[in-house]
């Protein structure tokens, strides 16, 4: 390869990049960027910046309940899908489980189908039997939706090394339990760690099943969603500016534990 | 007791107990995932005249979507706007993917990779809200527009179809760079060495070694942008507004608006069964495994 092409190589890689960074940002950086405007409709030319709209967030008391709701079943759906998966992952990795991989298959579905079926099946289901519409419903569709990553992600960490550490673990006289605890947890907990992150992110972001399946305490997504009712406005920029960083925060959390699992 | 015998009640023993550690987890499926999915089955049979619902099962459903130009109207909207999403997301992707996976340098691949994935997992109804702010006739691209002079008046960009795709695409563009990236990473470069040794030409390199091998990481990555974009019904109602409603937005008004739980229920077996025919199209390619 001659010096000419190369150099043309790297300014076409550049360039391919650059353009793919500024579509992937141009609403992000739009969104954060208004969300600290002084005027009342978030569009250019930009001035301020202020905080205004923050506080106006921050005063905003359904915006600051539906902040409480979303962490508590973001928190609870993950913790929940995360043991399940984590359970299911062991009895899989560890046992011969005859029809395995139809029932692996079982777990995974659930990716395949729209959210919108599983919030109606949930919704349908759940007024037959007479659970009212509720956090808790809502929080009962995350685990559906956050268990198969989960179970994928435990699964990925309990391979042959760790099996064969835990064999050694036996030999030396460890009690099953003592198995589990010492050996096969710490040695998973890296994935424990990238699985409740990535739940709760998605749970935190979900709309559709919390839509369909809450009331009176809704989750922040429900929220938003309500505010776009009334057009293009710096409060909700500033409330999604406020989404996006905790679900930014959870997605560093999962990448540098996914770091510590490859390490 | 013969050997086998006692063989065969080990082995049964093991199984149960890989059994006991799953079944919170296959029970919590069976309970709130594939019991609401029989639901679902069972009341798309039902039926709804006036205020009233009919529990005799019958088809009735079905034949008012297949006999209804305007319901049915959504099934072939949903599937074009699904393909031109899978179409151009992978034509986006596939380049990035390709620069990212081949030269950018090792000690920053995975930092560039993180980063052009990372709106990936924000919240998708902030995210169509924020693509409103970039679209507004008074927004950035038409003012940019407007400045270089190519239009004289503000283009409608948002609350149309076009901006239903825009913003699938910039979604699953990120979603397709993953999977595209996964299988062109894994890739020998001895591969394309000794294809340069026996006399190929870049392009040639190109279409008969990298592509085809990269081709399951397309698959993947078209089947997963398909079957989410169509199932998606807060992209189109944010974006595309309300003027044409794709499936799943006719499924959310028979829901809501006219409280007919048993046409929803119908339409949402249609969109299932759309899934299960692009699985079937997508796994002569790519094997889906957990």
């Amino acid at each position: 390869v001659t010096g000419r092409s190369r150099t043309l190589d790297i300014v076409v890689a550049a360039l391919v990049l650059g353009l793919a960074y500024v579509f992937i940002y141009l609403p992000v950086a739009s969104l954060v960027l208004f969300s600290f405007h002084e005027g009342k409709i978030p569009l250019p030319p930009f001035r301020g910046p202020t905080l205004d709209w923050y506080g106006r967030v921050l005063a905003n008391g359904k915006l600051v309940a539906a902040t409480g709701n979303s962490a508590l079943v973001g928190a609870g759906s993950a913790i929940i899908a995360t043991a399940l998966g984590f359970l299911a992952a062991y009895g899989f990795a560890r046992h011969r489980v005859r029809g395995a991989r139809g029932l692996e298959l079982v777990l995974i579905l659930p990716l395949t189908v729209s959210y919108l079926i599983i919030g109606i099946g949930l919704l349908v289901t759940f007024s037959a039997v007479g659970l009212p519409k509720s956090l808790l419903a809502v929080a009962i569709g995350h685990v559906v939706i956050n268990l198969p990553l989960a179970f994928a992600i435990c699964r990925a960490a309990m391979g042959e090394r760790e099996a064969r550490l835990e064999r050694a673990a036996r030999d030396l006289g460890a009690s099953e339990w003592q198995v589990f605890r010492r050996i096969t947890i710490p040695l998973t907990a890296p994935a424990l760690a990238a699985s409740l992150a990535l739940c709760f992110t998605l749970s935190w972001d979900e709309f559709v099943i919390a839509f369909l399946n809450s009331s009176f305490d809704v989750t922040l997504p429900v929220v938003i969603w309500s505010m776009l009712r009334t057009g293009l406005n710096p409060e909700t920029n500033a409330a999604g500016t406020l989404v996006f960083l905790v679900s930014l925060t959870a997605v560093v959390i999962f990448e540098l534990a996914q770091r510590r699992r490859s390490a | 007791v013969g050997k086998g015998d006692g063989e065969a009640l080990v082995r049964r023993r093991e199984s149960w107990r890989g059994l006991a550690y799953a079944g919170p987890a296959l029970g919590w499926t069976a309970l709130f995932f594939l019991l609401p999915l029989g639901v679902i089955a069972v009341w798309s049979l039902y039926r709804r005249e006036g205020t009233k619902l009919v529990t005799d099962w019958s088809l009735a459903n079905y034949e008012r979507f297949f006999g209804d130009a305007a319901l049915l109207s959504a099934l072939p909207k949903s599937l074009w706007i699904a393909a031109q999403t899978t179409v151009v997301s992978v034509l986006v992707a596939y380049p990035v993917a390709y620069v990212l996976a081949v030269k950018v340098p090792a000690r920053w691949q995975r930092l560039a990779l993180v980063l052009a994935v990372l709106p990936f997992w924000t919240s998708y109804v902030v995210r169509s809200y924020s693509w409103l702010l970039v679209l507004a006739p008074d927004g950035i691209v038409n003012g940019a527009l407007l400045r270089l002079g190519l239009v004289s008046e503000p283009l409608k960009l948002s609350f149309t179809s076009g901006a239903t795709v825009l913003g699938f695409v910039h979604f699953f563009m990120m979603l397709c760079t993953l999977t595209i990236f996964a299988s062109l990473v894994r890739l020998d470069p001895r591969l394309k060495l000794a294809a340069a040794d026996l006399g190929a030409s870049r392009w040639q390199t190109f279409w008969r070694v990298t592509w085809p091998l990269s081709l399951p990481g397309v698959a993947a990555g078209a089947f997963l942008t398909f079957v989410i974009a169509i199932g998606d019904y807060v992209t189109p109602q944010i974006l595309g507004g309300n003027m044409e409603m794709l499936l799943p937005q006719a499924i959310m008004f028979q829901m809501g608006r006219r409280g007919d739980i048993p046409m929803a229920a119908a339409l949402s077996l249609v969109l299932m069964a759309v899934i299960t025919v692009a699985y079937l199209v997508a796994s002569r390619r790519v094997r889906v495994t957990p």
